[in-house]
C-alpha cells in the first residue's frame, strides 16, 4: 500500500513538474505546479514528516502558488516572446546541463557518505515525540538564535518594501476616523421633498 | 543561555538600536530625524568597535557552536564597524543634498552590519546563511534608495536577482555538505572531512559554497553584477558596498574554508587560486577602458579581491594574516578614494566622468596630492602602504609554493597600475577644458580623504599594530 502510494505521488510530482515547464498557457503551468506541491506534501506524509507536509500545503499551495496565479493573470507578460528569447539560449543551456549531469553520473559510483556522517546524522531524529512538538523544541530552544535572526530578516524585508514603495502624496484623500465620528446626521443630511414628475 | 547571550550582546544591542530608531523616527519627525540618526548610528558603531576591540578574550562559542567569538571574528568586526561608521558620516551631506536621506537608511545599514557580524562569527551553515541574507537583503534595498532613478532601481534589481541566484548556489552547496557530513556545524564538518578522504559529495558541496562566496566578494567569474551595481547605486552606497560587505564576505570565505574544510587545503586551494588569478587579470584589463570613475572602482575592487583571495589560497596562517592586513588596507584606501569621489561635483550635481578631473591639481593642489597618494597606494607603487599589502599576500603565496600565482599577481599589478596612473595624468597634465569641476567644500569628506592619504604614508612605519592583531586573528582561525 505504501509502495503504491509512493509511486503514485512520485509519478504525479514528476508529471506536475514536467507540465509546469512545457505547458503553453502560464495559468496551466501554475496549476501543474500546485499539483507538484500537493504530491510532494503526500511524499512527506509517507516519510512521517506530517508537519512539513502541512507547511508545504499551507505556505506553498495556499500562499505562494496563489500569488503566482495572481501575478500571471494580472501582469500582462508576453510569455510567447519570453519563450522565444529562452529558445535562443536553449542549445547552450542543454550543453551545460548535459555536462553537469554527466559529471554527477560519472561520480555517482563514488558518492558514498562517510561513516562519521551517518552517525552524526542520526542524532537529529527525535524519539517519542511527534513532529510538531519536536520542531518546536528545536526551533525555540536550540535554534533560538536563528529564529530571532530570521525575524530580523523579515523586518528588513518589510522596511525595504516600505522604503521603496511608500510615497507621501498630499492629494490623496485619507480616512479620518475622529472626523467621521463627530459627523452629525442632522447636519450631514438634508431631506428634500421631491414632487413627482418635477425632479430636483 | 545567559553566557550565550553575553557573547552576542553587541549584536543584540545593535539590533535593538535599529528597531528603536525605526520606531522613534516613525512616531516623531520621520525623515527630519535622519541626520541625527546617521550621527547616532556612527557613534554606536564606534562604541561597539571599541567595546569589541578592547573586551573579549580567547575563543568562545555560543548556541552550541553556531556562534563563534574568537580573535579572527573580533578583528573583522572592528574593521567592519569602523569602516561602516566612516562611510555613514561621509554619506550624510551627499544624501541630504540629493534629497534621499531617509531615516530608514541608517537603520538598514545597522541591520546590514548586524548581518555582517553574524557572518564573520558564523560557526554553522545555517547561521552563516542567516547572516548573509540579513546583510544582502538590506544591501539590495539601499542600492535602489534613489527610487526615481532608472539606474538606481536597475542596480537594486540586478543585485537582487543575481544575489538570489548566488544564494541558491550557496544553499545547494550547503545541503550537499550537510548530506555528506551529517551536520551543519563547522566543527562537525571538519570531523567528517578529517576522517579519511574527502567524499565526492562533500567536495561538490564545497565547490558550490565557494561559488556562492565568490559571488559575494565579486571574484571573477561571478563578478558581472559589480560594475552595474556600483555605477547605478548612489555614490555613498557604492562606497559602502566597496568596503564593509567585501570584508565580511572575505572573512566568511576564510572562516568556512579553514574552520569547516581546514583539513582539505589541497582540495580548495586550486579553486581559490583560479578565482584569484582571473580576478586580478580581469580587474586590471577591463578597468582600462572605463571613463566612469565608479565603474573603474568596481573593476579596481574586483582586482583587489583577487589579491586578497591570493592570501586565502595560500592556506596558511601567514596567508590569512596577509589577507586580513590586505583587506584592512584596502578598506582604508577605499574610504579615502570614495571621499574624493563624493566631492566630485559640478554646479551641485555629482560628476563621475574621469575627464572632468582635467588639471584638477591646479585648482585644488592639496586634494589632488592626497588623491595621488591614494591612487599610488591602490596601484601598489612602492613607497605607499598599498605596496606592502600586496607584498604580504605575494609572500604568503610564495611561501605556500604558489609561485606561479605570485608571478601572475605581479604582472597583473603592473597592468593595473596603468589606469590608476591615468587618473593622476588627468589631474596633473590633462587638457584645459571648459567644464570645470567645482568640488564640494565638505570638511568631513576632506578630513577622511586627508586622513586616509596620511595613513597610506605614515602606515609604512608601523601600520598601527594591524599586523600584530591580524597575526593573532589568523592563528585563532588556522590551527
Amino acid at each position: 500500500m505504501t509502495v503504491f502510494a509512493f509511486y503514485l505521488f512520485a509519478i504525479s510530482v514528476i508529471t506536475g513538474g514536467l507540465f509546469t515547464v512545457i505547458s503553453r498557457n502560464p495559468v496551466h503551468s501554475v496549476l501543474w505546479l500546485i499539483l507538484a506541491f500537493l504530491s510532494s506534501a503526500g511524499l512527506f506524509v509517507l516519510l512521517g514528516a506530517e508537519f512539513v507536509a502541512m507547511l508545504l500545503v499551507i505556505v506553498y499551495v495556499g500562499a505562494v502558488a496563489v500569488l503566482f496565479l495572481f501575478v500571471v493573470m494580472m501582469l500582462d507578460v508576453d510569455f510567447a516572446e519570453l519563450k522565444a528569447e529562452m529558445a535562443k539560449y536553449l542549445p547552450l543551456a542543454m550543453v551545460i546541463g548535459v555536462i553537469i549531469l554527466m559529471q554527477f553520473a560519472l561520480a555517482f559510483g563514488a558518492w558514498e557518505a562517510n561513516p562519521v556522517a551517518k552517525t552524526l546524522r542520526e542524532q537529529v531524529v527525535p524519539t517519542n515525540r511527534h513532529n510538531t512538538e519536536a520542531l518546536g523544541m528545536i526551533l525555540y530552544d536550540q535554534y533560538f538564535l536563528l529564529f530571532q535572526l530570521s525575524g530580523l530578516i523579515l523586518l528588513v524585508a518589510m522596511v525595504g518594501a516600505i522604503v521603496l514603495t511608500l510615497r507621501h502624496r498630499d492629494d490623496v484623500k485619507r480616512q479620518d476616523v475622529l472626523a467621521q465620528m463627530y459627523r452629525d446626521p442632522a447636519k450631514a443630511m438634508e431631506l428634500k421633498d421631491v414632487k413627482p414628475g418635477q425632479g430636483l | 543561555m545567559a553566557t550565550d547571550l553575553t557573547l552576542i550582546l553587541p549584536e543584540v544591542f545593535m539590533a535593538c538600536f535599529a528597531m528603536l530608531g525605526l520606531i522613534l523616527a516613525v512616531y516623531t519627525s520621520k525623515d527630519g530625524m535622519a541626520s541625527q540618526l546617521v550621527w547616532a548610528t556612527s557613534a554606536v558603531f564606534l562604541v561597539m568597535a571599541i567595546w569589541i576591540g578592547t573586551t573579549g578574550e580567547g575563543t568562545n562559542v555560543a548556541f552550541d557552536g553556531m556562534f563563534v567569538d574568537d580573535a579572527f571574528s573580533r578583528f573583522c568586526k572592528v574593521a567592519i564597524l569602523l569602516s561602516a561608521a566612516a562611510i555613514l558620516l561621509m554619506s550624510e551631506g551627499y544624501m541630504a543634498d540629493r534629497g534621499i536621506l531617509r531615516f530608514e537608511y541608517p537603520m538598514l545599514i545597522v541591520l546590514a552590519v548586524v548581518g555582517m557580524m553574524m557572518m564573520v562569527s558564523a560557526g554553522d551553515l545555517m547561521s552563516l546563511y542567516m547572516g548573509l541574507e540579513l546583510q544582502s537583503l538590506a544591501l539590495y534595498v539601499v542600492a535602489s534608495l534613489r527610487r526615481d532613478s532608472v539606474k538606481s532601481t536597475e542596480a537594486g534589481l540586478k543585485y537582487f536577482v543575481l544575489g538570489a541566484l548566488s544564494s541558491g548556489l550557496l544553499l545547494y552547496g550547503a545541503s550537499l555538505v550537510y548530506g555528506y557530513s551529517g551536520t551543519t556545524l563547522f566543527s562537525g564538518i571538519i570531523q567528517t572531512a578529517k576522517s579519511g578522504d574527502m567524499s565526492l559529495g562533500l567536495l561538490f558541496g564545497l565547490v558550490f559554497l565557494a561559488a556562492g562566496f565568490a559571488f559575494k566578494v565579486s571574484a571573477v567569474p561571478f563578478h558581472m553584477w559589480t560594475p552595474d551595481v556600483y555605477e547605478g547605486s548612489p555614490t555613498p552606497i557604492t562606497a559602502f558596498f566597496a568596503t564593509a560587505p567585501k570584508l565580511a564576505a572575505m572573512a566568511l570565505f576564510a572562516r568556512v574554508m579553514h574552520d569547516a574544510f581546514g583539513s582539505a587545503v589541497r582540495d580548495w586551494q586550486q579553486i581559490i587560486a583560479f578565482l584569484s588569478v582571473l580576478s586580478m587579470f580581469l580587474g586590471a584589463v577591463a578597468a582600462i577602458g572605463q571613463t566612469n570613475i565608479k565603474r573603474l572602482m568596481a573593476f579596481s575592487s574586483i582586482a583587489h579581491m583577487g589579491y586578497a583571495l591570493m592570501g586565502l589560497a595560500a592556506g596558511t596562517v601567514l596567508g590569512v594574516q596577509a589577507m586580513l592586513v590586505y583587506m584592512a588596507i584596502y578598506v582604508t584606501m577605499n574610504v579615502g578614494t570614495f571621499a574624493f569621489i563624493l566631492m566630485m561635483q559640478r554646479d551641485g550635481q555629482p560628476v563621475t566622468d574621469i575627464a572632468s578631473l582635467n588639471l584638477y591639481a591646479r585648482r585644488e593642489p592639496g586634494r589632488a596630492l592626497a588623491m595621488l597618494v591614494l591612487l599610488f597606494s591602490l596601484a601598489g607603487v612602492p613607497p605607499m602602504l598599498g605596496f606592502f599589502g600586496k607584498l604580504y599576500v605575494l609572500r604568503a603565496a610564495y611561501d605556500a609554493g604558489l609561485i606561479w600565482l605570485a608571478v601572475a599577481g605581479v604582472i597583473a599589478s603592473v597592468i593595473g597600475a596603468f589606469y590608476y596612473l591615468r587618473i593622476v595624468f588627468f589631474m596633473y597634465f590633462g587638457d584645459e577644458t571648459d567644464e570645470v569641476m567645482t568640488g564640494s567644500k565638505s570638511p568631513i569628506l576632506s578630513g577622511f580623504l586627508m586622513a586616509s592619504a596620511t595613513i597610506m604614508v605614515v602606515g609604512i612605519v608601523n601600520m598601527f599594530g594591524i599586523e600584530g592583531a591580524a597575526a593573532f586573528a589568523a592563528t585563532a582561525l588556522v590551527n
